[in-house]
């Protein structure tokens, strides 16, 4: 037989086919399905109608993250709706058998937290969840997607989803970071480079020397923000880094199963001569923090620059756009993005609230002051990284700065939960999305890295993380 | 288009004029607290139709008295791109809207609205400006979206074809449950199971 070659995308997908018939998307078998409590309650009720059971609760995990308090864990202290949505949630999961991260677990944390922390995030899987933002998962070297509500309950029934095979982009990475820019600033260069649509119906596998001296989770907030390109998914081929993380978790395979699947996880690599349908090269080594200034993922420039301005925009849609979205955000065409005042700044959520990201901005802030005009929360993404940066006394240095410290859970991300922007209210955020809104009504968000984030706590004005003293 | 009803729909259309709308405008995270599928439409392009102060905006398209009883929006390029919120669609057949119009749609609003009969029609950049034209110049002109012969007819007569994968037509035209289709397979997933926790 030929050998042909595959990319890694290929393998995965391959060895998931379930069924494949001519004119029908394939059934592709999900290994892993994450579920929480805002997209999956009509799910439940609709399995309970049909009177269908979890086909595989062994591989179903539960956790309660969006609409979930972060002040205090005590439900009383999010609107009734909210708290509800939990309690049923918690039912749910009781009365299907699917392992929950309650209120009460010491391990709850953000989804796209904890599946990696739990060592539930294994290279070469399918992993599903109701969340865009799934695709963090694939920096792992899994095919990692969000779905809809329709799908959970297909999975939660059969394991199994109808998916059309998408096509490939391959986005390499070359040169090395320089001091002070981080994978979220490779994420936003590429996202304003290729567009907030550009990755529509592609999965992309990121490559490069670039993305091989990134730890594991710089790699899960590059592959986290994927969809903010549009893109189906997000992947970064296994290497050691990934499995000296993954080694030793509660569920990662131990003894004798660990050797197996290793030598398994070290073929997920794209053969040489595979072909994928789109190529995009970045070269990081002069790339600058980023920021965006608008409001969508792909609105975003270099620190140092300047607002554009609309008429200097040729598309007739995209003047439109830029002009609607300056409106949102009261900035001037030309204006320096630097000069621009900031009065609350969150770091949290699935793309930034990992271990690693709060000791990087602890480190920036130790010995500093949050701005008199600035409100800074920070929020851990799970309750076993909020006990990890307490242990190494990063709580203490972010409080005698003058920020907030919270329980975990996904908070201003999309405030969900009371942590919300005041209406005209600017944010330097180190989360996903700065849509109107999003960070609550009239709310305007600049989407950054933490190191970004620090810097302009302290200075009360988006500020350059490589110049901040 | 729900499942089983006619193939068919005639309607006046709304436009929304505006580029990237992400499902976060669709419907705001505020409105996901729900367990059911009840009220979403209060939430409805919630920021968009009401002001600030929260009064009805009577210049936003939706609320203007010429594009009432429309089953058809017109949107903008990349529509319906974010989050996976299911409440998307959801909230746009409580309106009242059967199909989308535009030039190119998200990924995983696509595959919602389709598993819920609101037919996402994908049509060329030319026929996309003459529809927003068409829409301002004459508001309560209708087009006719026929799913059978994968057509959407302007006023006039012009016939344009729109895509749809033969699966996704099947199921909407027959009423076939895609559930119902994964069930079937239940002793092909269980050897597939056994072959795979073999290895």
């Amino acid at each position: 037989m030929k050998f042909e070659p595959k990319t890694l995308f290929d393998k995965i997908w391959d060895a998931h086919i379930v069924v494949q018939e001519p004119e029908i998307p394939t059934t592709l078998y999900i290994d892993l399905h994450l579920v929480h409590e805002v997209t999956s309650p009509q799910a439940f009720t609709s399995l309970r109608a049909k009177n269908l059971k979890v086909r595989r609760p062994e591989r179903t995990f539960g956790t309660m993250d969006h609409s979930t308090p972060t002040v205090s864990k005590d439900l009383a202290f999010v609107d009734q709706l909210a708290a509800n949505q939990v309690r049923v949630f918690a039912e749910n999961c009781r009365d299907f058998g699917v392992r929950l991260y309650d209120m009460d677990s010491e391990q709850r944390g953000i989804v796209h937290v904890l599946g990696p922390e739990l060592g539930l995030t294994q290279p070469g899987m399918t992993i599903v969840c109701g969340d865009s933002h799934t695709a963090t998962h694939g920096a792992f070297g899994a095919l990692a997607f969000g779905i809809g509500t329709s799908e959970i309950e297909h999975v939660l029934a059969t394991q199994c989803l109808l998916q059309y095979r998408p096509k490939t982009l391959k986005v390499t990475f070359d040169g090395s970071l320089p001091e002070g820019v981080t994978s979220k600033d490779m994420i936003l260069a590429l996202i304003a480079q290729i567009g907030f649509g550009g990755g529509t119906g592609h999965v992309i596998e990121y490559a490069g020397s670039a993305i091989r001296g990134l730890s594991m989770e710089a790699r899960m907030t590059l592959c986290n923000m994927t969809i903010e390109a549009s893109a189906r998914a997000g992947m970064v081929a296994p290497d050691d880094t990934t499995f000296e993380y993954v080694a030793g978790r509660e569920f990662a395979p131990k003894g004798a199963d660990w050797d197996r699947v290793l030598a398994k996880w070290k073929t997920l690599t794209t053969d040489e001569g595979a072909v994928f349908d789109r190529y995009v090269h970045l070269d990081v080594s002069n790339m600058e923090p980023m920021v965006t200034y608008g409001t969508n993922p792909d609105m975003g420039i270099p620190v140092t620059g300047h607002v554009p301005d609309p008429a200097q925009e040729g598309n007739l849609t995209r003047r439109q756009a830029l002009e609607k979205a300056l409106a949102y955000m009261d900035l001037r065409p030309g204006q320096r993005i630097m000069d621009q005042k900031v009065d609350v700044v969150f770091i949290g959520s699935c793309t930034n609230s990992r271990i690693s990201d709060l000791r990087q901005a602890a480190a920036q802030i130790k010995g500093r002051k949050v701005a008199d005009s600035v409100r800074m929360l920070v929020v851990p993404g799970s309750e076993t990284v909020r006990k990890q940066a307490e242990a190494e006394g990063l709580d203490k240095i972010f409080l005698e700065a003058g920020a907030e410290w919270r329980f975990a859970g996904c908070s201003m991300c999309i405030a969900m939960n009371g942590d919300q922007l005041q209406p005209g209210q600017y944010a330097v955020s180190t989360s996903n999305r700065n849509f109107e809104g999003r960070q609550g009504p009239g709310g305007r968000t600049f989407l950054a890295s933490p190191l970004t984030a620090v810097a302009s706590a302290v200075s009360g004005r988006v500020a350059d993380p490589r110049t901040f003293t | 288009m729900t499942e089983n009803n006619s193939a068919t729909l005639v309607s006046k259309f709304i436009p929304l004029p505006y580029r990237d709308v992400d499902t976060d405008q669709i419907i705001p995270a505020q409105y996901l607290k729900v367990i059911n599928k009840d009220g979403l439409v209060d939430g409805l392009f919630k920021r968009w139709r009401y002001t600030p102060e929260g009064e009805l905006d009577p210049s936003f398209p939706l609320n203007r008295p010429e594009y009432q009883d429309a089953k058809i929006l017109l949107a903008g390029d990349h529509f319906g791109c974010g989050s996976s919120r299911e409440h998307a669609p959801w909230a746009l057949q409580g309106w009242g809207f059967e199909a989308v119009i535009s030039t190119s749609f998200a990924d995983i609003f696509r595959n919602n609205a389709l598993k819920n009969g609101l037919l996402p029609v994908v049509v060329d950049a030319e026929t996309h400006r003459d529809l927003f034209e068409l829409a301002e110049e004459s508001p309560h002109a209708t087009v006719t979206i026929d799913l059978a012969s994968q057509t959407l007819t302007l006023p006039g007569g012009r016939k344009v074809e729109f895509p749809i994968d033969k699966f996704n037509k099947t199921c909407l035209l027959q009423g076939v449950d895609q559930l119902g289709y994964l069930l079937g397979l239940e002793e092909r997933i269980s050897a597939f199971e056994a072959r795979m926790e073999s290895l």
